[in-house]
């Protein structure tokens, strides 16, 4: 298990074939979210990213922990990036790798949605209008909800 | 109690405070990142303490409103009103987070 909170960039590609030694793996799953220019209507010249030093790696590794106790995953890497962002680039990375797909793609996706709604990540954008903290999403609670009060498959 | 709860209790005597730390929407409207907080003996919770915060007035007031969606960690793990609150906790206050 790898967790990283960073400002540099990442590389997709190396961060993948970093995960590949295990003979045992045959799957990887992995989804990166992206710095959009539209949110909410607006405009976005470009994103600041802030975090809670040491609850947001504590957080991540929680939520980690959380879905190798559900799924039978074998590798998991998590990066967030902080600091000022543009459209275009990459701010999270999440690659699980299992036996099979089925548990990878789940785990993945659960790690996405719950670190959305429970690592302590705040995005202030700019806009033409001028800076603005973004709101929290209802949808972004479904989604971590309902992962609750059902069994890994 | 062995002697280094001992210890441990008089330095708890002496420094009865908590850290508490303020990000991003919240940090910028009350202006403060954080600070040493003296705990009186009866705010030893989560809420006790947004009420104590609260009581100052201004922005105090209106951002950390019950009605305001304010989130809290007590030593960096999300908490809730009713959480307890010791001398030297680390306390955070925080909107919704919005990362990813």
């Amino acid at each position: 298990m790898s967790i990283r909170v960073q400002q540099e960039d990442f590389d997709v590609g190396a961060e993948l074939t970093a995960m590949r030694g295990n003979r045992a793996l045959g799957a990887l799953a992995c989804f990166v979210g992206l710095v959009r220019d539209v949110n909410d209507g607006a405009q976005v010249a470009q994103l600041t990213l802030e975090h809670y030093p040491g609850m947001t790696e504590k957080a991540l590794q929680d939520i980690v922990e959380q879905a190798k106790a559900r799924w039978d995953i074998l590798e998991v890497r998590v990066i967030h990036r902080v600091g000022t962002l543009h459209p275009t680039d990459q701010i999270v990375f999440v690659a699980v790798a299992g036996a099979h797909r089925g548990e990878a793609f789940a785990a993945c996706e659960f790690i996405m949605d719950y670190l959305k709604t429970q690592a302590p990540f705040w995005k202030k954008e700019q806009t033409p209008d001028g800076e603005r903290w973004v709101d929290a999403r209802a949808s972004d609670d479904a989604a971590a909800q309902r992962w609750q009060g059902q069994e890994a498959s | 109690m062995d002697s280094s709860d001992l210890e441990k209790g008089l330095a708890r005597t002496v420094t009865a405070a908590v850290t508490v730390l303020y990000f991003a929407r919240l940090r910028e409207a009350l202006g403060c990142d954080s600070e040493q907080l003296a705990l009186p003996a009866d705010a030893r919770t989560v809420g006790a303490l947004r009420d104590l915060l609260r009581a100052r007035g201004g922005a105090w007031e209106l951002e950390l409103a019950a009605a305001k969606p304010v989130r809290v960690a007590v030593n960096q793990t999300m908490a809730r009103m009713d959480t307890r609150v010791n001398p030297g906790d680390e306390v955070a206050f925080f909107p919704p987070v919005t990362g990813g």
